[in-house]
């Protein structure tokens, strides 16, 4: 399915030609109009699919992937060879069955693992797009995905889960077609991204663009990568995915294969090596333009704000059921902002179950085994699947 | 779903959802681990709702698949739109609650009815342990010290049908249980009801 495509010094475009999954090309025959304006046409997005589809196509559950996932959800990552991101939740038996349902998930648009993004190429000039890519939002992101559903006849999907950036994309999608959905589960969420939220972003925006290799976004030109800088903006955004309760547990001030502090600047501490390593991991599997041009997109991301700024607006008699979820540690997206939706879905008397879980992971909590998490979800969409009439796995 | 037998409910759940109609849009405020919207939506078809201030509870709720929000009866009604349910079921929770007269409204602003039930503070054997111990009476139903007790606005059968009548609200219907778990109207004879009645269950409309 992949078409190789010429030229570039980033890695990313050379990864895509030979990257596992599905990619079509959409907007051949109606562009996507994007919120900046923007038509794109003929541009690719690439998904990957779990399971089966039934007949009549019922049981579809998108998965939407946060900032630096992908639609690796399940299976070894044809990069890294580390596990699918949400093994842990999608597969046989699992909360996400792959017996029962069909688990969808799409490359969002501006990312690097095959859908259009400033490291693909731009049809009209032959080289990648770079900074010429244009700046896409969260609902561009999810209009996109509504094309693959097209091309792949989906009417209604069953579920449209999603943590994180994924969250905000679950609440994109119950908003914008809400026809469409028949449950969604945005998972460590927000509506709305806070100031502090966009500041850690900036800081790793500003050390993307401070390292000289970056070479104002045309590293893919000169052969370079701005990899120094990518690591340090993964460095910091690391950090807001912990809790201050689990670096201490992992790290404390324990120090890195040495027994005393070395006087000067190297990883003396294990954290510091953790970080290093963390950053250093990224850069081998992500492209630098794609992290500035998604961080944009959380940033601008604020749907009351298209509503005449109540959030209850973006639902007004929603069919959907929701069921929100957080984690007590996650500071990044705080329980505080996913009461904020329950909130908005109260007052528009939409279906919606809440339900926050203990947790010492911080934000990072839904990538994880958390049993608490997977009863939950499970009973949800149990609840869910009975009520949209599919039928449990056989021998169950 | 398989369930052979009907759980049996504790009487004063049994009274609530006997009070509730079939196929409606019913609001368990205070629903506890969900042994009574469970069964509302199993036996009479509800679409239901709950609200639970427990997380253990929320995330048992949510686990069987019902749709719990955890959240607080005292901030988070205020949230929902008027009329948004058909019945609105308080139980055990009004005497708990800091602002009873607000918490009683909010159930009628957003439910068309209301299904409110209390432990009735006026029964004889309360009056008796204060009468004769002269201490703040304990009960199976009122099993806490009075130093640690959530119930911070005890009142009687008839301070609530008072407190109705000062609000406008018209009471349905009315029963009381006694100790045993006996059914009585509560008729003219508020007296009786009020003395013998160890909880009561209300119908509530605007």
């Amino acid at each position: 399915m992949m078409t190789p495509r010429n030229g570039g010094g980033s890695p990313a475009v050379e990864w895509t030609l030979t990257l596992p999954g599905q990619r079509v090309h959409l907007g051949t025959q109606r562009p996507l109009t994007l919120d900046c304006g923007v038509a794109l046409s003929d541009f690719p997005v690439a998904y990957q699919m779990y399971g089966r589809m039934n007949p009549s196509r019922s049981n579809v559950i998108l998965v939407c992937h946060a900032l630096t996932g992908d639609q690796f959800v399940a299976e070894t990552h044809p990069i890294t060879g580390k596990p699918g991101w949400w093994a842990a939740l999608v597969g046989s038996g699992l909360p996400l069955d792959t017996d029962r349902y069909c688990i969808l998930c799409i490359n969002v648009l501006g990312g690097c693992m095959g859908s259009a993004g400033p490291s693909e190429i731009n049809p009209d000039t032959g080289e990648p797009w770079g900074l010429g890519f244009p700046v896409i939002t969260i609902a561009d992101m999810v209009r996109a995905q509504a094309m693959v559903l097209d091309h792949l006849g989906i009417e209604q999907l069953f579920a449209v889960i999603g943590g994180s950036m994924g969250g905000m994309q679950v609440l994109e999608w119950a908003s914008l077609y809400p026809h469409r959905v028949f449950a969604a589960v945005p998972i460590a969420a927000t509506a709305q991204h806070s100031a502090q939220n966009i500041a850690f972003h900036e800081v790793g925006r500003q050390a993307i663009m401070a390292d000289p290799d970056w070479c104002g976004g045309d590293y893919w030109r000169y052969d370079k990568n701005p990899h120094r800088g990518l690591a340090v903006a993964r460095m910091a955004a690391h950090i807001t995915y912990l809790s201050e309760h689990k670096l201490t547990e992992k790290f404390g001030r324990q120090l890195q294969e040495r027994s005393a502090v070395t006087y000067g600047f190297d990883a003396d501490f294990q954290v510091e090596s953790y970080l290093r390593y963390q950053g250093i991991s990224f850069v081998e599997r992500f492209d630098a333009n794609s992290y500035l041009y998604i961080t944009r997109a959380m940033d601008y991301f604020d749907m009351a704000a298209r509503h005449g700024g109540v959030l209850a607006n973006a639902f007004v008699d929603t069919r959907v059921r929701f069921c929100v979820i957080s984690f007590t540690s996650d500071w990044l997206y705080p329980t505080v902002e996913s009461r904020r939706i329950v909130k908005a879905l109260n007052a528009v008397a939409a279906d919606v179950s809440f339900a926050e879980i203990a947790s010492n992971n911080g934000h990072d909590a839904f990538l994880l085994e958390e049993p608490e998490f997977r009863r939950v979800l499970s009973g949800f969409l149990d609840a869910a699947a009975a009520h949209r009439g599919l039928p449990p796995v056989r021998g169950s | 779903m398989t369930s052979a037998l009907p759980p049996a409910l504790r009487g004063d759940l049994q009274l609530i959802a006997d009070m509730i109609q079939p196929n409606t849009r019913v609001l368990d405020v205070g629903c506890g681990d969900g042994t009574l919207l469970a069964h509302l939506v199993r036996h009479k078809q509800v679409n239901g709702r709950g609200i639970e201030i427990s997380t253990a509870g929320v995330n048992a709720c949510v686990s069987a698949g019902l749709s719990v929000i955890q959240g607080n009866a005292e901030t988070d009604l205020f949230d929902y739109p008027d009329a948004a349910f058909d019945y609105v079921v308080l139980s055990q929770t009004l005497q708990a609650v800091h602002q009873p007269k607000v918490i009683l409204q909010q159930l009628l602003r957003i439910g068309r009815r209301a299904v409110v039930s209390l432990p009735n503070f006026a029964h004889w054997r309360l009056r008796w342990y204060l009468l004769v111990r002269g201490r703040m009476p304990k009960t199976k139903v009122l099993d806490h010290e009075w130093y640690d007790t959530p119930n911070i606005h005890l009142c009687s059968i008839q301070d609530f049908v008072i407190l109705c009548r000062d609000l406008g609200i018209v009471i349905e219907r009315s029963v009381c249980l006694d100790r045993k778990g006996t059914r009585y109207r509560i008729g003219r004879s508020m007296t009786v009801a009020n003395l013998l009645g160890e909880q009561a269950v209300f119908l509530l409309r605007r």
